[in-house]
C-alpha cells in the first residue's frame, strides 16, 4: 500500500498528489512515469513523476480527472492509500546543455513539463515556456515554471489568462524571431503535440514529445503501447514516453488512445451512478 | 467410473469428468472436475509397478513416479502428495499443464499397447486433496546462515528456487515487476487451466516458508542488480524473469485497433479480469470473429479465451498443417470440440481497416508444406493467387515471445547470447557476472513450466555451493 500524503485541488479537474514511495523517489529523473493501480478491482494507469523528494521519499504527481479511474483516484485524501504503486518507469528525459531550448506544457502537460524544463535549466539552457490550457482554471502551477523559466508565456483558449491564444501561436513567434533555439519539448494532449510537430518542423527545430498512449503492464510485456514512430513499431512504456516527435505518427496514436472509449463510458457511467458524482 | 474387470487385459484408463465443451466454452470454470479417490485409486490400479520403472526417465525433473503412484492405491494420498514434493514444488500446477503425453506417460509401458497410466491427473490429484484437507506441511524454519538471496521473477523458476533456498537457511526475497506473484501461471496460463486460487495458494506456501515477496518491483529500473549486492548487501541473486517481450506478425495493419499481442490479451483477461469488466475496470474487446495466429499452447489459450468472451466464431489460423502444431495435444482437442475452428496451411499478409482506425478482415494466402526447414519440419510456402479474406474485429498473433531488454540492458557485464536470452551454465545456473544466476525461459527461451522449475532447483543447489566457496569460473563465458 502507497500512502498519499498530501492532496491539492489545483482546479476542478486537476488534482495533486504527494505519495509515499521512497525507492521510486530515489530513483526517479525528470521523464519518468509510474503505473498505479487503486484497488484490487481496478486497471493499471500511467502517471508521470512531476517531482520528487528523495530526501522525504516522496514522489508527486498532477492528473487531470477524465473517466472512472482518474475520478475515483480523485476523490481520495490524504491519508488514504493506492493499493499498487510501480515506478519509476520509462526512459528518462535526455539531458544536457543545448544552449537555448523552448518547452510547451498543455493542459495537464504543465505537470510533466516543470521537472524537465528544471533539469534542462540546472544543465545550464537558457529555458522560454509556454504553458497554456483551454481555460484559467485549468492553468497550474505558474510560479513553479517562472521559477524554472527564463521566459514564461501563458495562453488561453478563452482568454481567461494570459494570451488569447493556442500555444503554437507564441511558439512559432518565438521560433521566427530566435534562431538559436535547438530544441523545443512538447507535453500534452496527442493533437496539440501533433500542431506543435507541425510548427517545429517549419522552422526545422527538432522536438521532443511524451506519447500517452494506453498501457497495461509498462514493462514491455505486452505491446499494448505500441506507436509509430520514424515507421517502426514501438513500446512507449519502454522505448520512450519520449520520442522525436516529427517522426511519430499522431493519427495512429489518437486512433489507438479512442480503442476503448464505448467501454470507458460504460465504466464511468456506472461510477457515477454508484458514487453520486454529476 | 470404469467397472473392474478381473481379467488379467489392461484395464482402461479413467478419463476425468469435463465440464460439456458448449457449456464450458461460455464460462471461465476449470474444464476438468478431476479425480474423486475412488477414480484415483483405481487409475493407480492400472500401474504394472514395473521392476525398472522408466516413466521416471521421462520426468523433467525425476519425480519418483512409481513411489507416489504406489501410495495412491494403497489410499495413502498425502503421503503420496509429499513424495511428488520431493522433487517438484508445485504438483498442483503441473498435474494440469505438463505435456506428460511427451515425458513420463510416453514412456509408460502400458502405453505400448493401451493407454498410458494418467500420471498427470494422479499428480493433480493427490496435489488438490492435500491442498482441500488442509494438511499441507510447513516444516520448521532451519538455522539462519546469515546470507542474503535475491530472486527477480515469480514465475516457476523463481517460485521454486526460492523454496529450496529458504529450506536452507537463507533470507530470500523474491521481487515481481507485477502487482501480483506466479509469471506466466497468473498473467498467461487462463482461469480454466489452471485456477488462480491454486497458483496463490502455492505462492502462500512458499512465504508462509519465510521467503519475502516484494510486488511491483521492476528490477533494472527500482534497483539495479549491483545496487542489491552492494547497497543492499545480497550475496547472490537469481535472475528469472521468463520470456516476456511479445512477437508481432510484422504485417502491414497490425497497430490498428482491435489486434491484442497474445501476452495484451491474456493478460487483461487473467491478470486484469477484464472478462469481469464492468466488475472490474480494465476493458477488453469481446470480438464477435476473432482470428488467433499461431499453433503453440499461447494460441490455444487465447482462442478459448476469446470464445469464453463471447465470439460467435474463433478462426486459429496456422501455417504449417496440424501435425507441426508444437501444442499440446489434449488443448487442441479441447479447443476443437469446444468450436475453435482451424484454418491450418493459412499465413496472414495483412489487416485492412474499417476506415476508423479498428481492423474489420485479414487478408490470408494459403500455404502448402515444402521441404524440410533448420526445425526439421517441413517449410510453408505460399500458394500464388490464394489470396482471400476473413472478416474480422479481433485479431491475436500468438506467434512467440522474446526475452525482455528491460533488466538485461542494466547489466554490462552479463553475457547474452544473439536473441538476448542470458548465457548460463544448464547444469548450475552461472552467468558471466559472478553471484549471478539465471533459469528459466530467459535462459531457454519459451519452454515449459516444469523445466523453469527444474532449473530453479539446480540453480538453488549451485547457490548453495557459491555461498560456501564463492568460486566463479567465467572462464568459458569469455568470447560469447
Ligand atoms: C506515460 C504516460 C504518462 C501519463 N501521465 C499523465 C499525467 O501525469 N497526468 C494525467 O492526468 N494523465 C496522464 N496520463 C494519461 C492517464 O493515464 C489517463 O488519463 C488515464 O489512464 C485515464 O483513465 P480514466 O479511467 O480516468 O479515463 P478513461 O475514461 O478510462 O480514459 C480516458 C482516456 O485516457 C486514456 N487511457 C485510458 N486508459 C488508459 C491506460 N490504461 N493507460 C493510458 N491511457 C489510458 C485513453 O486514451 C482514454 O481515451 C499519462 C499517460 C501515459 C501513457
Ligand atoms: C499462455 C501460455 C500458456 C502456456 N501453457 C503451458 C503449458 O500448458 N504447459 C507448460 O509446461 N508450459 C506452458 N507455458 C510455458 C510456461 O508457462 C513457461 O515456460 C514458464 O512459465 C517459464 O517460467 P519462468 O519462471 O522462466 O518465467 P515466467 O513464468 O515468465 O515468469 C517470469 C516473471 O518474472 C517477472 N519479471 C520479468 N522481468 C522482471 C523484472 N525486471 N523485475 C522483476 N520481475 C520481472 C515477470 O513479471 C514474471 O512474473 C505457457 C506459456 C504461456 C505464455
Ligand atoms: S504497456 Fe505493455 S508493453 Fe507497453
Amino acid at each position: 500500500m502507497f500512502k498519499i500524503l498530501k492532496k491539492e485541488e489545483l482546479s476542478d479537474l486537476v488534482i495533486l498528489f504527494e505519495i509515499e514511495a521512497q525507492d521510486i523517489a530515489k530513483k526517479a529523473k525528470a521523464g519518468n512515469f509510474f503505473t498505479l493501480r487503486i484497488n484490487e478491482q481496478g486497471e493499471r494507469i500511467p502517471l508521470t513523476i512531476a517531482d520528487f523528494d528523495r530526501d522525504r521519499g516522496t514522489i508527486t504527481t498532477v492528473f487531470q480527472k477524465m473517466g472512472k479511474t482518474t475520478h475515483l483516484l480523485g476523490a481520495l485524501n490524504a491519508g488514504d492509500s493506492i493499493m499498487d504503486v510501480i515506478g519509476p518507469l520509462g526512459m528518462h528525459s535526455h539531458i544536457e546543455n543545448f544552449g537555448k531550448v523552448i518547452c510547451v506544457g498543455g493542459g495537464v502537460g504543465i505537470a510533466p513539463t516543470y521537472p524537465i524544463a528544471r533539469a534542462l535549466r540546472e544543465a545550464g539552457n537558457t529555458v522560454i515556456s509556454i504553458i497554456g490550457a483551454r481555460t484559467k482554471n485549468l492553468i497550474f502551477w505558474e510560479d513553479r515554471m517562472r521559477n524554472v523559466s527564463d521566459e514564461l508565456i501563458i495562453v488561453t483558449d478563452d482568454g481567461s489568462l494570459g494570451r488569447k491564444a493556442v500555444v503554437t501561436v507564441p511558439l512559432d513567434e518565438r521560433l521566427t524571431e530566435d534562431k538559436d533555439i535547438e530544441l523545443a519539448y512538447a507535453i500534452g494532449p496527442a493533437i496539440m503535440m501533433k500542431f506543435v510537430c507541425v510548427t517545429t518542423q517549419k522552422h526545422n527545430v527538432k522536438t521532443i514529445v511524451s506519447l500517452n498512449s494506453i498501457m497495461v503492464d509498462a514493462t514491455g510485456m505486452c505491446g499494448a503501447c505500441r506507436v509509430e514512430v520514424g515507421g517502426e513499431t514501438k513500446f512507449a512504456c519502454v522505448d520512450g514516453p519520449e520520442f522525436e516527435g516529427h517522426k511519430v505518427d499522431f493519427d495512429l496514436l489518437m486512433s489507438r488512445q479512442r480503442m476503448y472509449v464505448n467501454e470507458e463510458k460504460i465504466a464511468f457511467e456506472r461510477y457515477k451512478e454508484k458514487s453520486g458524482v454529476k | 467410473m470404469e467397472e473392474k474387470k478381473e481379467d488379467k487385459e489392461p484395464k482402461k484408463r479413467v478419463n476425468m469428468r469435463e465440464q460439456e465443451p458448449l457449456v464450458r466454452a461460455r464460462n471461465f470454470m476449470e474444464v476438468p472436475y478431476g479425480y474423486n479417490p475412488e477414480e484415483a485409486v483405481a487409475e493407480a490400479s492400472r500401474c504394472l509397478s514395473c521392476l525398472n520403472p522408466i516413466c521416471r526417465k521421462g520426468c523433467p525433473v525425476a519425480i519418483d513416479i512409481p513411489s507416489f503412484v504406489k501410495l495412491i492405491k494403497e489410499g495413502r494420498f498425502i503421503e503420496a502428495a509429499w513424495k511428488i514434493k520431493e522433487d517438484n514444488a508445485l504438483p498442483a500446477v503441473c498435474g494440469r499443464v505438463c505435456p506428460q503425453e511427451i515425458q513420463c506417460e510416453s514412456m509408460c509401458i502400458l502405453g505400448k499397447k493401451g493407454e498410458p497410466v494418467a500420471i498427470g491427473n494422479l499428480e493433480r490429484f493427490v496435489a488438490d486433496y492435500e491442498r482441500e484437507k488442509g494438511e499441507v506441511q510447513i516444516p520448521g524454519r532451519p538455522k539462519l546462515s546469515g546470507r542474503k538471496i535475491a530472486i527477480i521473477g515469480s514465475g516457476p523458476a523463481g517460485l521454486s528456487c526460492a523454496a529450496d533456498l529458504i529450506k536452507s537457511g537463507h533470507q530470500v526475497t523474491l521481487f515481481e515487476a507485477l502487482h501480483k506473484p506466479g509469471g506466466v501461471l497468473i498473467y498467461g496460463i487462463p482461469e480454466f487451466r489452471l485456477p488462480k486460487a491454486i497458483v496463490e495458494k502455492e505462492v502462500d506456501y512458499i512465504s508462509k516458508l519465510g521467503v519475502k515477496v516484494v510486488l511491483n518491483a521492476v528490477i533494472g529500473k527500482l534497483f539495479t542488480i549491483d545496487e542489491l549486492f552492494s547497497e543492499q548487501g545480497y550475496d547472490a541473486c537469481f535472475i528469472a524473469t521468463g520470456a516476456g517481450l511479445p512477437m508481432f506478425l510484422g504485417i502491414p495493419g497490425e497497430n490498428l485497433n482491435g489486434i491484442y499481442s497474445a501476452n495484451e490479451f491474456l493478460t487483461r483477461a487473467n491478470l486484469m479480469k477484464a472478462y469481469l469488466f464492468p466488475e472490474y475496470d480494465t476493458p477488453i474487446k469481446k470480438g464477435r470473429n476473432v482470428a488467433v495466429f499461431g499453433g503453440g499452447n499461447v494460441a490455444m489459450d487465447s482462442a478459448r479465451v476469446a470464445l469464453r468472451l463471447g465470439a460467435e466464431k474463433v478462426h486459429l489460423i496456422y501455417r504449417r498443417s496440424e501435425a507441426e502444431m508444437p501444442a499440446r495435444k489434449a488443448e487442441t482437442h479441447h479447443a476443437r470440440e469446444e468450436g475453435v475452428e482451424f484454418l491450418m496451411l493459412t499465413n496472414p499478409v495483412r489487416f485492412i481497416d474499417d476506415g476508423k482506425g479498428n481492423v474489420c478482415a485479414v487478408e490470408c494466402q494459403k500455404m502448402e508444406l515444402g521441404e524440410p526447414d533448420t526445425s526439421g519440419r517441413r517449410k510453408p510456402v505460399p500458394v500464388k493467387g490464394s489470396e482471400f479474406q476473413i472478416e474480422i474485429d479481433v485479431a491475436i498473433p500468438a506467434i512467440g515471445t522474446r526475452s525482455n531488454p528491460l533488466l538485461t540492458k542494466t547489466i554490462p557485464d552479463l553475457s547474452l547470447n544473439k536473441r538476448g536470452y542470458i548465457i548460463a551454465d544448464e547444469e548450475t545456473g552461472m552467468t558471466s557476472k559472478k553471484g549471478v544466476f539465471a533459469g528459466g525461459d530467459i535462459i531457454t527461451g519459451s519452454a515449459t513450466v516444469i523445466l523453469a522449475m527444474g532449473a530453479g532447483r539446480k540453480a538453488a543447489k549451485a547457490i548453495n555451493e557459491y555461498l560456501k566457496w564463492k568460486y566463479w569460473d567465467t572462464s568459458r563465458f569469455v568470447g560469447q
